[in-house]
Formats: structure tokens, sequence, C-alpha cells
């Protein structure tokens, strides 16, 4: 029978693993080493910032070991989403890096780049041919939303890593790209079925997560013609209810996941437990869709952000807090006023942990129970001089806002640092949930070839 | 009268994408996950109440392959956003852990 080991190293390249893992992996011998390279959870900040969400010495430690495998194991090695986002400047600063740890330990390739992040001028012409839609309860797109962007990418299904490949890439590394795509590619270069190939796709894009107990570990996944088997390196097993939460990570229904290009449906899906450590999954089936569609992603810039964090242990103040808050609001916005800084510049958001830091209108418990209350006060303006001049009214007027039967008249709150007004830099959101319909899957995706 | 946080293995909480929060309930055996599923307590019209969205914009899904309950339903402020507690959505499960399960 067919079979087709991928490793995946870990759950996002720069989370880590333990070396001895991937050596174990190796040892039982190996088709490709891949790993997912980013996500959007972290928040807008990376796509829209150009920058990653781990440290370039995670991420290069992560890299070094898995290419150092992947050449003296004379394997694909393939890296989805590179740098976190997966747009032209994370794209480059993973393939930089690539280059230099191949200059420094004598190792030659050749090394293919799928670019991910989008042309405006493209996506605008698509707008007006009416070849995109918005997902959920986004509004249709409109060409103001793709002006305002400051990134967009598309998400990459395994089309074009499976022509990189086939064109003799030993590396291949992607932008921006459905999770599990590069897996999925490589499994259906080795003429195995699209269901099993996403299936261990889905399980390898997040490490060892399908295991128990779960941790940043390596995962060794054999894929067959009937069939995916999982098992993760390390002191860990994947039994079968481990693999079947897998299931449930991160998306919105457990039986149906939409990929570029179908549907994955898991409902029908069997699990068994064939060793120790390992479970085999069947009965994953692919439906392909009528039409093939990308989705797109963008973040826009909406300001500039300074916080201060400060904390009360007054319980005057503490039993009229809204009103207490009432009054800070106010005195922030008349003294922004003199400054000349009219109340559209801004925008004030007090969090108050200890009440509804954490779920804000959703907190189904209103009233403040602690002895002690905790405040991230946050400012993003259309400035970082309008951010820095509006927290520094905030911290003073949470600071000596008086209020009704105050007794604290030296200052309402503990503030626990100096200087206590941190400048937090770009504030982005995300702005684009669209699919739109290419030519076909690898129009959105160049890629670009070299020795290394 | 047992609440989930009595009885079940795991209960979550995450974003399914930016715009979506997801919660996940797991138990421990299949005879448990069927007893819960009998009761009918868990259901859209639950998730609806305990998170203030509309009953039409909860995806709900029993899982028996995992012994698991999924809702899925609108964030409430998109991650990231100004005002955003949570961009993970990773602490927004604590309401559920309270609900009564008449076994």
């Amino acid at each position: 029978m067919r079979e087709f080991r991928m490793v995946s190293v870990s759950g996002i390249l720069g989370y880590g693993y333990p070396e001895a893992s991937l050596n174990a992996a190796l040892e039982r011998g190996v088709d490709m080493i891949g790993c997912d390279g980013g996500s959007s959870d972290p928040g807008p900040y990376y796509l829209g910032s150009g920058k990653p969400f781990v440290s370039l010495r995670a991420l290069r430690r992560d890299l070094r070991l898995m290419l150092l495998a992947a050449i003296k194991a004379r394997v694909p090695m393939v890296v989805g989403t590179c740098g976190g986002a997966g747009g032209e400047p994370h794209l480059k600063l993973v393939a930089d890096m690539v280059r230099e740890i191949a200059r420094e330990e004598g190792l030659h390739f050749t090394m293919a780049l799928i670019h991910a992040e989008q042309d405006k001028a493209k996506i605008r012409q698509r707008v007006r041919e009416g070849r995109t839609r918005p997902l959920g309860r986004m509004a249709p797109l409109d060409e103001g939303t793709v002006d305002r962007a400051e990134r967009i990418v598309g998400m990459c299904g395994p089309e074009p890593y499976m022509r990189a490949l086939d064109a003799g890439a030993q590396v291949v590394l992607g932008g921006r790209s459905s999770d599990p795509a590069p897996f999925a590619a490589t499994a259906m270069r080795a003429q195995l079925p699209p269901a099993q190939g996403w299936y261990a796709g889905k399980m390898l894009e997040c490490g060892a997560a399908p295991a128990t107990p779960k941790g940043p570990d390596c995962l060794y996944v054999t894929v067959r013609e009937d069939g995916v088997i999982c098992e993760p390196m390390g002191d860990r097993a994947c039994t079968p209810l481990s693999v079947a939460n897998h299931s449930l990570h991160e998306n919105s229904s457990p039986i149906r996941h939409v990929e570029p290009g179908g549907i994955l449906d898991t409902s029908e899906c069997r699990f068994e437990q064939v060793s120790d450590k390992a479970t085999l999954v069947t009965g994953m089936r692919w439906q392909p869709a009528d039409t093939y569609t990308v989705k797109l992603e963008a973040a826009e810039k909406v300001g500039h952000r300074a916080v201060t964090i400060c904390g009360t242990r007054d319980p005057l103040l503490i039993s009229q807090l809204d009103g207490f808050l009432g009054i800070v609001r106010t005195l922030v916005h008349s003294k922004a006023e003199d400054l000349g800084i009219a109340p559209d510049q801004y925008r004030l958001t007090i969090h108050t942990y200890g009440r509804d830091g954490v779920m804000g209108a959703r907190e189904p418990v209103r009233q403040a129970g602690g002895h002690e209350l905790g405040f991230l006060v946050d400012v993003v303006a259309d400035s970082p001089d309008t951010a820095s001049a509006v927290i520094a009214l905030a911290r003073t007027s949470m600071l000596h806002a008086d209020f009704p039967g105050r007794l604290c008249r030296e200052g309402n709150m503990a503030i626990p640092f100096s200087p206590s007004d941190l400048t937090a830099g770009e504030v982005y959101r995300f702005s684009m949930a669209h699919l739109v319909v290419p030519d076909d899957p690898y129009e959105m995706f160049p890629i670009e070839y070299e020795k290394v | 009268m047992p609440r989930i946080r009595d009885i079940a293995k795991v209960c979550k909480s995450k974003n399914a994408g930016p715009f979506d929060l997801t919660i996940d309930v797991v138990f421990e055996d299949d005879a448990t996950f069927e007893k819960v599923r009998a009761t009918g307590v868990l259901c859209p019209a639950l998730f609806a109440r305990l998170y203030g969205v509309r009953e039409e914009d909860v995806l709900f899904t029993p899982y028996p392959a995992g012994r698991a309950f999924k809702a899925t339903l609108p964030r409430l402020i998109v991650a990231g956003d100004i005002g955003d507690t949570d961009v993970y959505g990773a602490q927004q499960h604590a309401p559920l852990l309270e609900i009564e399960i008449p076994l």
C-alpha cells in the first residue's frame, strides 16, 4: 500500500520543539519535513506592520534544525504562512534567514518562494468584475476598503506548493496559506487522495496539539490510501479521543472544514488506536467545490496606541465606579479640547480588571466584588503625539479626579512604575474576510525559484 | 444538580478566525455525553442567551466522536479592534461552567 510519511516540527515555527523529537522522527524515516509558520490569532498588528509574532532568535533556531535535517535526509522542507502573517516582509524575513543558515552551514539546494501578498489594483479589478464575495457577516468588498488596507494577503491552497515541488524545489517557503495546504500538497503529490492529504494537514498544522498531553513537540503522520496515522514524538500519545477532539480546534465546525477548492468532511471519521502512541483515522471525505475560491485577509491602520496601568484599593471609589469613570471621561474630554484635540481624534477605553476586564459587555457578573480593581487605560489616537497627550490626561484624571465622598485626596490610584505611560506603536484592524474567484489556483501566488 | 464545571472534562473558548468565537465542551465518556445530550440543555438558545447573540447566529454541533458539543458565534468585538478584551478569545468560556445539567 502506498504510504507517505510527514513530520511537522511545531505548531508554529518559532514556538519551539525538542531536537530529540525531530531526530526520533528522522530515524523512523520521513518523506517531508514541514511546519505551519503563522496564524491570524495573535491579531491584526502583525499582518499590518509586517512583523513576526515570535522572536527572531526562536524563529532561527527552529528553522536551522529543520533545514539541516531536510538537507541531510534529502527530503523537501515546506513552511506555510512564513513569518506569522505571510505578507511580503514576512516571507522575505524567513527567506533571508534560510539563505543565511545555508551560507553558515554550507548547504546547497533549490528554494521556491510562493508570494501571497496581493496587488491592490488587481483586487480592485476583481471587485469591479463582481468576482469577490463577503464571508460571514462582512459587508460586500468595496474599492475603499481595498484602498485603505495596509496589506492584503490571499490564502494559498496546495496547488502552488505542488507546482514548486514538481519544479524541483527542495525548500518551499510560502506566504499566507491555508494551514494544512503545505502538507496536503506534498501528500497529494505522492498520489494520495485529497481527503487523506487534507486530514493529515489538519493534524500536522498544529504540531503535537492532537496528542495528549499537549505541548510544543513534533507530530509524525503516515498518510495511506485508506487513512491517516497520527503519532506524536516525545512522551505523548495520540488517542482516538485526542485526535477526534483536535477537529474542534480553532474552527467553526468539527465536521465541515472549508478549504480552498473544497470541503473536508470529517463527520464519518472512525478512530482506532493502533499502538500505545498512535491512532489511525479513516472515513474522511473530500467534496470538491464547484468554484475555486481564495480567501482574502487584510489589515488597515486605525491609529497609534498609548496605555497606562493603575489600580485602586479605595472602597468608596469602588462602590461608585461607573460614576467615577464617567467623571474621568468628562475631564479627559474637556482637557483634550483645551489642547486642541477634538473628540474624533482619539478613542479612550478603560478596561476594569476585577469587574469585566476579560469579558466586557458579555460579563454576566455585573457587580464588582473585590477589595481592589485594576485598570488598563487605552488611548488610540490619530498620531503618536495625540496618543501621548491624551494618555497623560487620562492618567492624571484617574489619579486626581474628585468624586463624591472622596477621602483619598492625594490620589485615587496606585501606579506601579515610572514612566507611567507606555507607547504601544501602530494599531491595525482586520478589514477583510472575503472570497475572490481567481482564474486558476496559481495566478494569485507567483512562484520564484533560486539556487541557494 | 451538577453544573458543567462538575462533569465536563474540557470547557474552553477560542477564536474561529478573527470574527467568531468558538466554545467547546468535552465529556469524559460516551455515556455522559449521551446523557447530557438527552437533557437538551446545551442548545443554540442557551448560547444565544449566555453570549447575547441571536439564536440564528449560533452554529451548534454535537460531535459524538469527540464526546463534545461545539458552539460558534460572533465575537463581541473583532479580534484586536479597539475595545477588544481578549484577542485570542481564550477566556470567554466561564458563563457556561455554571450551567446546571439535570442528570
